[in-house]
């Protein structure tokens, strides 16, 4: 095993002083992982945490003034359970806390733990079978009750409760939870897991007070008052909630860190359209922070031209990527189309494959669409450019996939569209209605013209393409298409479940209601063992080593093609100072913010 | 005239459940899933997804789910948001008091504007004004409400940063303060709705004057000696509005309705905009409430155009 290798010799670079910390995680997430993982694998190997604490300079509790957020998607519930997205996790955020969260560099940081469990501390188990944490004393809800060990007792019930129908029940339901005393708690897993930090972790762990939501669990979770008043242990108290519009909060004077919070009180406004709203940042400063402004770079240099305000970009897991369709979109076999035995008429060779991700003008892409907001990327994870993953690379070179198409037995016809065996080289390639991706679609289709082959340009509307409707040609999932584009959102930190994408049981078809996560259906014995290996893997670094290895197996066998990796852009006024972290949700770290006198 | 309302409100009964039938099957056979969302997000097992999808009965047939929320509905329950697991009254009340308020205010606007110029226009046919009130109404109705907001906005918030442009429901200053941040935030998008609609009306009340001015009672009228005013308003414009009157009636509705696009370029929390989110979310229950008062308030409102007739115009009577 190579990358284990590697990684391990990595490891000691950081152990002996050559490597920072950080330049080792950025590696790691050159090539497939993520940042929690990365320091977790050096958690592990008894390398401390380095926090780089966020200058917290306000020497008072409040007197900040009133702090003004804008989500163009409104958030339409404030129970971190029953969390739509994003823009409900971040909301509940404001008055829930978990015992811990990712800070930007990847570290784990206490929220309302008292300390993050290591091997020192006696808080992981040599088997890797349980973690026990110790949580803060003297910590209060916002109605005055303690907070103990009770609480996460409950709110693991509570979640793991399928009556409740909680989106959150994937991270609770096979781990077991007990109270040790009031102010420690014990994880147990089935088996031995390296990556432990999920439960009563970010934005899955925010934890729910049982006094309060103790008579409504299950099905009758639905009816508790406090889903619209909410009751946490967060630097805000709530106000007022309109679902789908406003949520106003006020300072907890009784919050359990000192000189914190800094504003008086805090309103989020919900709704609009990501222009506008970059425009009340930038623009006019009629508020201080927008959440995630997919709007083009070069819109928002011309806003910050007006010196209200600035984008404000924190890297992450996003990937733009290219799925290419192995099977056959538009012939049934056995009853539907695409399905596993079918082979596509052209993608089922290698060659074509790797014809088409040579025409994919990542490096233009960069400049011309995305500017700051995308990095051009050949790994399925974000990177910056000076730790390239030694395994992939991408390059744009229309000669070379027109020489590919060639020896493969693609010649140019009259038309100069490429035939095999009276086989038109004609391609259907779809992604959602979206200003930035239809002019991707065009600079691709641009070079596949030139190379020889017809590409016809298809959009979905986004709630279409994006949803499980069985009943909808057009979904993502069923990908009735030979090529497809659209984000992949890496929101997990710990990469096995998002590397489960490419096994044979999940392959997206009639019989899982296209509800499989392996959509380009490409299946791979290698890729099989691999994973199983991972899997069943304790030792985290030779884990981590099997998990590179499933990164790149299917980008080697050009069935993806990653675009752009895609960092999380907010609008911030110039005086906030806010703490932001790719790995965690906008509002993690919102004690820390203050406004600069 | 009791039997004509009690025979209305009859028939009313089998319209809306012809209309809720539609509705439903409409929202039923419409692409999309409420819990989208959800997929895209791997760290939600699909299994999560399916209990979803279980618990709120979106797998049962469309009959079955149609006659449980039928049935719910008539004994006033509503139900509940899929997104947001809040009851749908609950949702819909909220924006009551914001879409009165910025809509009706739009539609007074909008009449303000429309009567007075429209009378005169017709009083005074081709003459300067006419001719000005009319080029500004074609303007004004060919102008769609998405381009004049985004102009306002540049031009009153970017450029000369007088008015805010996102509307904020929940002002928390009082007194002359809160009244004044209340009128900065309102104006841009009651503007653009008022002379919108203000338009349109400029141009039905010209007409339907016109058609009255020329009859013989306004020539008797004024051939005994009535002072102008006297004739134009006791006794042109009392007949002109008649046909005015349906149709500010059956503009009623939207008042309820909310206005879609303005709601969202402007950040209105109306019912506009809970509209349009919950179609774009597929959230069924909200959006089949929100339709369904729609359409009574429809058909209530064409009933009060009607009585407004015989008010209007003792000839007409009902049988």
């Amino acid at each position: 095993m190579q990358e284990e290798a590697q990684v391990r010799a990595l490891i000691e670079q950081v152990r002996e002083g050559k490597l920072p910390r950080r330049g080792f995680i950025q590696q790691m997430v050159a090539v497939g992982l993520t940042a929690p993982m990365a320091s977790m694998l050096l958690m592990h190997e008894g390398i401390a945490q380095t926090q780089t604490a966020f200058a917290y300079k306000p020497t008072k509790r409040g007197g900040g003034g009133p702090l003004k957020i804008l989500y163009w998607q409104a958030s339409t519930s404030l129970q971190p359970h029953f969390a739509n997205g994003t823009k409900d996790a971040d909301a509940s955020r404001i008055f829930y806390e978990p015992l811990a969260s990712w800070d930007n560099d990847g570290h784990l940081v206490p929220v309302l733990a008292a300390e993050i469990p290591s091997r020192e501390n006696g808080g992981l188990s040599a088997d890797g079978k349980s973690v026990t944490w110790k949580l803060k004393k003297g910590v209060t809800w916002h109605d005055g009750q303690p907070f103990t060990a009770d609480d996460c007792l409950f709110t693991w019930e509570f979640s793991r409760d399928p009556a409740a129908a909680t989106v959150t029940s994937g991270v609770y339901k096979d781990v077991t939870v007990v109270k040790i005393d009031s102010h420690t708690i014990k994880v147990t897993f089935a088996k031995a897991t390296p990556f432990w930090a999920q439960a009563f972790v970010a934005g899955e762990g925010m934890i729910i007070p049982k006094h309060v939501f103790g008579a409504f669990t299950g099905a009758k979770s639905r009816e508790a008052p406090a889903n619209l008043k909410p009751v946490g242990t967060g630097p805000y108290k709530i106000v007022d909630f309109k679902p789908g519009d406003t949520i106003r909060g006020e300072i907890n004077m009784n919050y359990h860190q000192a000189n914190k919070p800094h504003f008086d009180s805090i309103e989020v406004k919900g709704g609009g359209d990501a222009a506008s709203a970059a425009r009340a940042v930038l623009q006019t400063g009629e508020f201080d922070f927008a959440w995630n402004l997919a709007v083009e770079d070069s819109v928002l240099k011309r806003m910050e031209d007006g010196g209200k305000g600035r984008a404000f970009i924190v890297p992450s897991g996003d990937i733009e990527f290219i799925q290419i369709n192995i099977t056959d979109p538009w012939n049934e076999v056995e009853g539907e189309r695409g399905s596993i035995k079918s082979k596509h008429f052209a993608f089922s060779d290698p060659a074509v494959r790797e014809a088409m991700s040579y025409l994919v003008d990542r490096k233009g892409i960069q400049d011309n669409i995305y500017g700051r907001t995308g990095f051009a990327t050949s790994n399925f994870v974000n990177a910056p450019s000076r730790f390239k993953s030694p395994n992939t690379k991408y390059e744009f070179n229309v000669d070379k996939a027109a020489a590919l198409l060639e020896g493969a037995g693609w010649k140019k016809g009259a038309d100069g569209v490429r035939e095999k065996g009276g086989k038109k080289l004609k391609l259907v390639y779809q992604t959602s209605v979206n200003a930035l991706r239809q002019k991707e679609q065009a600079v691709i289709k641009q070079a596949c013209q030139k190379a020889g082959i017809d590409v016809e340009l298809k959009q979905v509307t986004a709630s279409v393409f994006f949803s499980s409707d069985v009943g909808n040609p057009d979904t993502y999932g069923k990908f009735w298409a030979d090529m497809q584009m659209y984000t992949t959102t890496m929101t997990q930190p710990d990469p096995e479940r998002f590397m489960d994408q490419y096994l044979a049981r999940e392959a997206s078809q009639k019989a899982n209601k296209w509800a499989g996560r392996n959509i380009s259906r490409w299946t791979s014995d290698e890729y099989e063992k691999t994973y199983s290996a991972a899997e069943s893997e304790l030792d985290p670094v030779k884990r981590a080593g099997l998990l590179i290895r499933l990164n790149d197996l299917p980008i080697q066998a050009n069935v993806i093609v990653p675009i752009a990796s895609r960092p999380r852009v907010y609008g911030i006024g110039t005086k906030l100072a806010a703490q932001l972290s790719g790995w965690d949700g906008a509002t993690s770290a919102l004690a820390n913010w203050y406004r600069e006198a | 005239m009791g039997p004509y309302l009690l025979r209305r409100l009859l028939i009313a009964i089998p319209s809306l459940l012809g209309i809720s039938v539609v509705l439903f099957t409409v929202l039923a056979l419409a692409p999309g899933d409420p819990f989208s969302e959800l997929a895209l997000n791997p760290n939600v097992p699909a299994e999560v997804r399916a209990a979803l999808r279980a618990k709120f009965g979106l797998d049962d047939p469309i009959w079955q789910r149609y006659f449980r929320w039928l049935f719910a509905m008539l004994q006033g329950d509503w139900g509940f948001s899929f997104i947001s697991r809040v009851d749908v009254d609950t949702l819909i009340l909220q924006r009551v008091p914001t879409t009165l308020a910025v809509i009706g205010a739009s539609q007074l606007l909008a009449l303000c504007i429309a009567l007075p110029a429209g009378i005169y226009s017709a009083v005074r046919p081709y003459s300067w004004f006419d001719r000005i009130a009319s080029t500004l109404a074609f303007v004004g109705f060919s102008l769609p409400t998405f381009f004049t907001g985004l102009l306002l906005i540049l031009l009153f918030s970017i450029k000369l940063g007088w008015l805010p442009f996102v509307y904020r429901a929940d002002l928390t200053s009082t007194g002359l303060t809160w009244w004044s941040e209340q009128i900065k935030q309102t104006i841009m998008p009651v503007m653009v709705l008022g002379l919108f609609q203000a338009a349109s009306w400029t141009r039905y009340v010209r007409s339907s004057m016109l058609d009255v001015v020329r009859l013989d009672f306004v020539t008797t009228a004024r051939s005994k000696g009535l002072s102008e005013w006297w004739v134009v308003m006791k006794h042109v414009v009392r007949n002109a509005l008649i046909p005015v009157v349906t149709l500010v009636a059956l503009t009623m509705p939207q008042v309820f309705g909310g206005a879609i696009v303005t709601e969202q370029i402007f950040r209105v929390p109306g019912i506009g905009s809970l509209l349009i989110d919950a179609i774009l979310r597929n959230d069924t229950p909200v959006i089949m409430a929100v339709t369904f008062v729609f359409s009574c308030l429809v058909i209530f409102f064409n009933l009060v155009a009607d009585l407004l007739y015989g008010w209007l115009d003792p000839r007409i009577s009902f049988r």
